[in-house]
């Protein structure tokens, strides 16, 4: 009994450390107040402002562009980089393992930092062309793609291949038809993986991006620094509807997890 | 026979070109700004400036600390957790789980914002203790990294290890110390990589918490701001070196629980 006590007090003190501050921060985006602890009516200003004011709209437009463009170029190298690498010489296969291990484990400040010093300051590729960005942004995501396709690989039924060449099918047919599909699932997840990454991101795009350009990272970060108050608790409020998204997100993801097994 | 036109590791090539292109050219060239002066010159000037100077010795000392501090409170609060979620037999177990990994998902400075609102409320003024706030603000933004691979390690593990451990008479402080301890050591090590290197350099927590005391990304971020290429690639470089260190002591990490990713 005392140890069911124990667990529980656990498990739910970790959950208020994780979750008090936004559940609060949620109930303060629908007053008027402008400071936690102050007590007024319920108002949903923050949302109007924050879907209304195009600064805030076109930053939120530009992230998830951002995300999704880069988390599609990067699932598209990281899939055939994984193909490629699964099917190579040990050599060649360990050489693009390694070096796609030095993303994952680097720092993102460093990362960002290093491709902004190569593409802006050796090669004088403008930041207002967005190629640093995107480069940036799918070199951080890019690797993750890759892990999570090699597995896939590695469960495959290698004969089933062989089978479709064997049946008169050409080799690119095959690896549409037959690869593909039986790695699917990593493919998905390495997408995924790669779209919260770049949403996630402050140091990469801090590095490499335009200046009149924001991420909701980068402003968020900026605007703590000293920003007009309604702008402020505006973004309590997109903080709000992000906690929301992400929990129907995991409530669809867990559903169908479930309905698989 | 098939005249094989095409073949799958072609495929690899220009993931290759773009490894080769983004990763070890930007880490070449890192390289070269770091041992060079403004002019060109080849200078070790930027090296034994860091490691002469107090000022970038305190800093990287209190990156030190900091990223000890922050590991070990998330090392503290995620294995009991862990431990827990992973021995119980509860029904909804994997949803409860998701819950306590859900936050990596949220944007981390919209947590950060809200965790800073809450500790103005409580504390008036940040500026009193800069330093809890800061541990506070990094065990709030990695605690679910730290949580997760803890958990597929003890997962994993294997139940009758334990039975053997019991019939042979190990009592269950024993069990736990002798078995599952040394066992998870791989889900320690990866969350322990995945909290101590980034506590090292995410200077945003402290910007955002108003502490103005520097840490190693600082560095970065100040010589950016500077212009400053030679002397932020040193820094850069000397973080790639801690970075290697790391990844050699700790033996490597289970990839797929990188960020999150095996629940993806």
């Amino acid at each position: 009994m005392i140890r069911r006590i124990c667990r529980w007090t656990v498990i739910i003190l970790i959950l208020l450390f994780l979750y008090l501050p936004i559940l609060i921060l949620a109930v303060y985006s629908f007053t008027d107040a402008t400071n936690i602890g102050a007590i007024r009516g319920f108002s949903v200003h923050n949302y109007v402002t924050l879907f209304t004011t195009p600064e805030l709209r076109d930053m939120i437009f530009g992230t998830v562009v951002l995300a999704v463009g880069s988390a599609v170029i990067a699932t598209i190298l990281g899939t055939m980089g994984a193909i490629g690498a699964f099917y190579s010489r040990k050599g060649m296969a360990s050489a693009i393992t390694t070096m796609n291990q030095v993303p994952v484990v680097n720092a993102d400040v460093v990362t960002g930092f290093s491709i902004c010093i190569l593409l802006v300051v050796v090669l004088g590729i403008s930041k207002d062309t967005y190629i640093p960005l995107v480069a940036g942004h799918v070199t951080l995501c890019a690797p993750f793609v890759f892990l999570a396709v090699i597995p896939k690989l590695k469960q495959m039924d290698q004969s089933i291949y062989e089978a479709a060449l064997d049946l008169g099918a050409a080799p690119f047919t095959a690896l549409i038809r037959i690869v593909i599909p039986q790695i699917f699932p990593g493919i998905i997840s390495g997408f995924a993986m790669a779209v919260t990454l770049s949403l996630d991101d402050y140091f990469v795009a801090t590095y490499t991006k335009p200046a009149t350009f924001d991420t909701i990272s980068t402003y968020v970060v900026n605007a703590t620094k000293g920003a007009q108050t309604n702008i402020k608790t505006a973004l309590w409020a997109l903080s709000t509807v992000i906690f929301l998204l992400v929990v129907l997100f995991s409530l669809v993801m867990n559903i169908r997890a479930n309905r698989e097994n | 026979m098939h005249r094989r036109t095409f073949s799958r590791k072609y495929l690899g090539i220009p993931y290759a070109a773009f490894l080769l292109l983004f990763v070890a050219a930007p880490l070449i060239v890192l390289i070269y700004y770091a041992f060079t002066n403004g002019q060109g010159e080849f200078t070790v000037q930027n090296m034994t400036g860091f490691f002469s100077d107090p000022n970038t010795l305190g800093t990287l000392c209190y990156s030190f600390g900091v990223a000890l501090v922050t590991t070990a409170v998330c090392l503290l609060l995620a294995y009991p957790l862990a431990y827990i979620l992973a021995t119980s037999r509860l029904k909804g177990k994997s949803v409860i789980v998701l819950i306590f990994i859900m936050p990596m998902w949220i944007n981390f400075s919209l947590r950060i914002t809200a965790l800073k609102e809450i500790l103005t409320w409580i504390e008036g003024n940040l500026a009193y203790h800069p330093f809890l706030n800061t541990v506070l603000g990094m065990s709030y933004d990695f605690l679910p990294f730290m949580i997760l691979p803890i958990y597929t390690a003890i997962s994993k593990l294997d139940g009758a290890l334990l039975e053997a451990a019991r019939d042979l008479g190990a009592g269950e402080a024993q069990a736990f110390l002798r078995v599952t301890l040394p066992l998870s050591l791989p889900g320690i090590m990866s969350g322990v990589s995945m909290v101590f290197l980034p506590a090292m350099t995410n200077y945003v927590v402290l910007d955002m918490l108003y502490n103005s005391t520097y840490i190693m990304g600082s560095l970065i971020g100040s010589y950016f701001a500077a212009y400053n290429w030679n002397g932020g690639s040193m820094i850069a470089l000397i973080l790639l070196g801690i970075i290697c260190l790391f990844t050699l002591l700790t033996g490597g990490t289970d990839d797929e629980n990188r960020r999150g990713g095996a629940l993806l």
